[in-house]
């Protein structure tokens, strides 16, 4: 407890710098030696770097400094009161079945082992464990993903990350069920929470997932989560995203996927709350005939912030990217958009889309939205824009002259905005499920209360139609 | 009386478009309003229906004994007033049942009813569906996006159908149909004609007129109602065009 308070002193990289020196032994106990050498490594890369800040060009519109400026508490140790998670997270699922994994606080949770095979053959399990069993696939993919030169946040998650997820597909194996990883927060204190994630899909593989990343209070946290994914030939991978932290709390979210020959990869990243988040989506397509779809959603009000930097690399000839992130934002929130899309020379035959679109609903909500594109190739399709608008007017008089009032009228249009999104979504029970939470988020009532989208019973009401806003 | 204007004066953004207008209609009756391109009809639906951005500088609207100038969109509506859209509106993501239960359950809790039950309303659209002849392929979809011009107003019809207005304002809803829609639509007017309702019909073709009879034709000129008269006035309107009337009107 001493040690606590001393730690929650100091700002966080300092603070983080002084506990990675003194505590060398306790951060690498569980390792296999070849993550222990990357810590190291990367340790030493966030000496000379530190965090991001908001001096260099790819954060000058995120003001991280506000977080990373302040103390926390950061736990190397396994806590020895893990929570029965049941306790705080009842899923009680309609109509939708998953696979449950959970973390609290950063800690996986295990119900029955740490490290399991589901029926189809998936292993699914808590990362340090995962490292033991299962070494080769750890030197193989572990570190290789996140390029070397990524930042600091990175950089300290690599160095001092002490559990995560971890999931191998193996070749042909494909989900019967939605894997779902439940990220709760709820601590007394100001928690600095690193976890680290490695999923592996290995050839003509599939694997549904969902990410969800919840407050469980008003607490406020910052977490930083890195997650490597490597799609081997042929695989077909699914990955959503739910964001739901409270105001106080900051997320930093770096993904990083490797595509193998002819796979597809569907992410949907959906933010609903969060103080501060960025969202770094990177996307390397190393293998012909391969394809991403990368989408977003995200609602914002009050002071928040989000910030979406994906970057596609099309490395290889014969590939295809589709970006689509589309934004509401009112009161005073702020939203950033840096669409990177990368074809190196060789990349013939690239179709390369990017769209962010945006509906800001009072004069003093901002975008700031950045295509960038930087071709080396000829023979390419690449495409981007950027839309930054109000609700139509034309519309709102169309509807309210049916009978409709002025907020129920915005409500429809801003639904049918994110519909393009929502309707993504291939799991007809989640795409639901997420349906719902994005019509209480735009009533206002949805509270991180409401944790992740598959807690609390029974959907709201029956589902007759899309929508149906005569009960507000 | 069921709509009077009185001396209504309307600008958008400063500009005066409708310039001291007069007109009545009773329960019970159909009026048509014909009139060169730009003389206003439109801006005078609009007026009626309660667009933001088109000030009534002068008059009153006159509806069900209130005058409703200052009433929004959607509480005229709820009130009984439809406006088929010369220009129906596409909206992307909303589905037409979805936009209609809205509407119906908005006016229902205005006037203190419960919302109708969905299974209701499915019947509900299905009869209207018949009436105005459109097709579920149309209604699955979203709001008027993607359809044909001719589509539109159709599903225009429909609308009003399943909304039955105590005064409903067809602005040109006859242009773009093909002969059979024009029938169909004009058939669907008429079965909802009755003594409690009024349509106001605006129109550049005396066709339509010969489906849905008008009680009165007026010609609108320069913002304002220059001449009234019988169905026959439509008819000479058709024969000798607008010239004349101008004309008339300049003196
Ligand atoms: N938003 C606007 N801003 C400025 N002027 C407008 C606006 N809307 C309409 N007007 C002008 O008002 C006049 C009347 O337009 P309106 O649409 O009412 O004509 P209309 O009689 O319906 O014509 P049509 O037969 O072509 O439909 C036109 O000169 C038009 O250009
Ligand atoms: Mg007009």
């Amino acid at each position: 407890m001493e040690k606590d308070t001393l730690q929650q002193a100091l700002p966080l990289d300092q603070m983080l710098i002084a506990q990675y020196r003194n505590n060398k032994e306790l951060i690498t106990a569980n390792d296999i030696q070849y993550v222990s050498e990357l810590r190291e490594e990367a340790f030493q890369t966030f000496m000379e770097s530190g965090f991001p800040h908001s001096g260099m060009e790819q954060w000058r519109h995120t003001d991280v400094d506000v977080l990373t400026e302040d103390a926390y508490l950061n736990e190397i140790e396994v806590p020895d009161t893990k929570k029965d998670i049941e306790e705080l997270f009842r899923c009680d699922i309609h109509n939708f079945d998953t696979e449950t994994v959970s973390m609290l606080n950063g800690w996986y949770i295990d119900k029955d082992s740490p490290l399991k095979t589901l029926p189809e053959g998936i292993v699914v399990g808590s990362f340090r464990e995962a490292m033991k069993a299962y070494p080769q696939i750890f030197e193989q993919y572990y570190g290789k993903i996140a390029p070397k030169n990524a930042n600091g946040f990175v950089q300290i998650n690599t160095a001092m990350m002490q559990d995560g997820v971890f999931v191998w597909v193996p070749d042909g194996v494909k989900s019967a069920k939605t894997l779902q990883i439940i990220k709760i927060l709820n601590k007394e204190e100001q928690l600095f929470v690193q976890s680290r994630n490695l999923i592996v899909l290995g050839k003509n593989s599939e694997l549904s997932l969902m990410h969800c990343d919840d407050s469980v209070n008003q607490q406020s946290s910052l977490v930083n989560t890195v997650t490597e994914i490597f799609v081997d030939e042929n695989a077909n991978l699914e990955l959503y995203k739910l964001q739901n932290l409270n105001d106080q709390s900051g997320l930093i979210n770096s993904t990083f996927v490797q595509q193998m020959a002819n796979s597809n990869i569907k992410t949907n990243t959906l933010t609903f709350n969060c103080g501060l988040i960025r969202n770094n989506i990177h996307v390397k397509l190393d293998g012909q005939g391969s394809h991403a779809d990368v989408l977003g959603l995200y609602l914002m009000d009050k002071q928040q912030h989000i910030d979406n930097q994906i970057r596609i690399d099309h490395n290889v000839a014969n590939c295809t990217s589709n970006e689509l992130f589309k934004g509401i934002l009112d009161e005073e929130a702020s939203a950033v958009f840096n669409g990177y899309i990368h074809v190196a020379r060789d990349a013939q035959k690239t179709n390369a889309y990017q769209n962010n679109n945006n509906i800001l609903l009072t004069p003093t909500a901002t975008i700031n939205t950045m295509p960038f594109l930087e071709i080396y190739a000829d023979d390419v399709k690449c495409s981007h824009g950027a839309t930054v608008g109000q609700l139509d007017q034309e519309a709102m008089f169309y509807i309210r002259s049916r009978g409709i009032s002025a907020a129920n009228a915005r409500l429809l249009l801003m639904y049918a905005f994110a519909a393009d999104i929502i309707n993504e979504i291939s799991i007809e029970a989640l795409r639901q499920r997420i349906d719902d939470m994005v019509k209480k988020r735009l009533r206002g009532e949805l509270s991180v209360c409401d944790k992740c989208v598959l807690h609390c019973g029974a959907p709201e009401k029956e589902y007759h139609f899309d929508i149906d806003l005569s009960k507000i | 009386m069921l709509l009077n204007i009185k001396n209504l004066t309307v600008a958008i953004e400063g500009k005066e478009i409708i310039k001291g207008l007069n007109l009545q209609v009773n329960k019970g009756e159909v009026h048509a309003i014909m009139g060169p391109n730009g003389t206003g009809k439109s801006t005078l639906a609009a007026a009626i229906t309660g667009r933001e951005g088109y000030e009534v500088t002068e008059g009153e609207i006159w509806y069900k004994d209130q005058n409703i100038i200052e009433m929004d969109a959607d509480e005229r509506a709820n009130l009984g007033i439809f406006l088929s859209f010369q220009y129906p509106v596409e909206i992307p993501g909303v589905s037409m049942t979805n936009f209609m239960r809205t509407a119906i359950n908005a006016q229902r809790e205005y006037r203190g009813l419960p919302p109708m039950p969905a299974g209701e309303f499915l019947k509900l659209m299905e009869e209207k569906k018949k009436l105005v002849d459109i097709h579920s392929k149309l209604t699955n979809r979203s709001v008027n996006e993607g359809f044909s011009g001719g589509e539109k107003k159709k599903n225009e019809i429909f609308q009003m159908a399943l909304l039955e207005p105590t005064l409903a304002i067809l602005d040109e809803t006859d242009s773009g149909l093909d002969i059979d829609a024009l029938r169909t639509v004009a058939k669907g007017v008429n079965e909802l004609r009755s003594e409690e309702n009024a349509f106001v019909v605006i129109t550049h073709y005396q066709r339509l007129l010969e489906y849905i009879v008008p009680d009165f034709v007026h010609v609108m000129y320069d913002g304002k109602i220059v001449k009234s008269g019988s169905k026959n006035l439509a008819l000479e309107l058709e024969d000798k065009g607008y010239e004349w009337l101008k004309e008339q009107s300049l003196v």
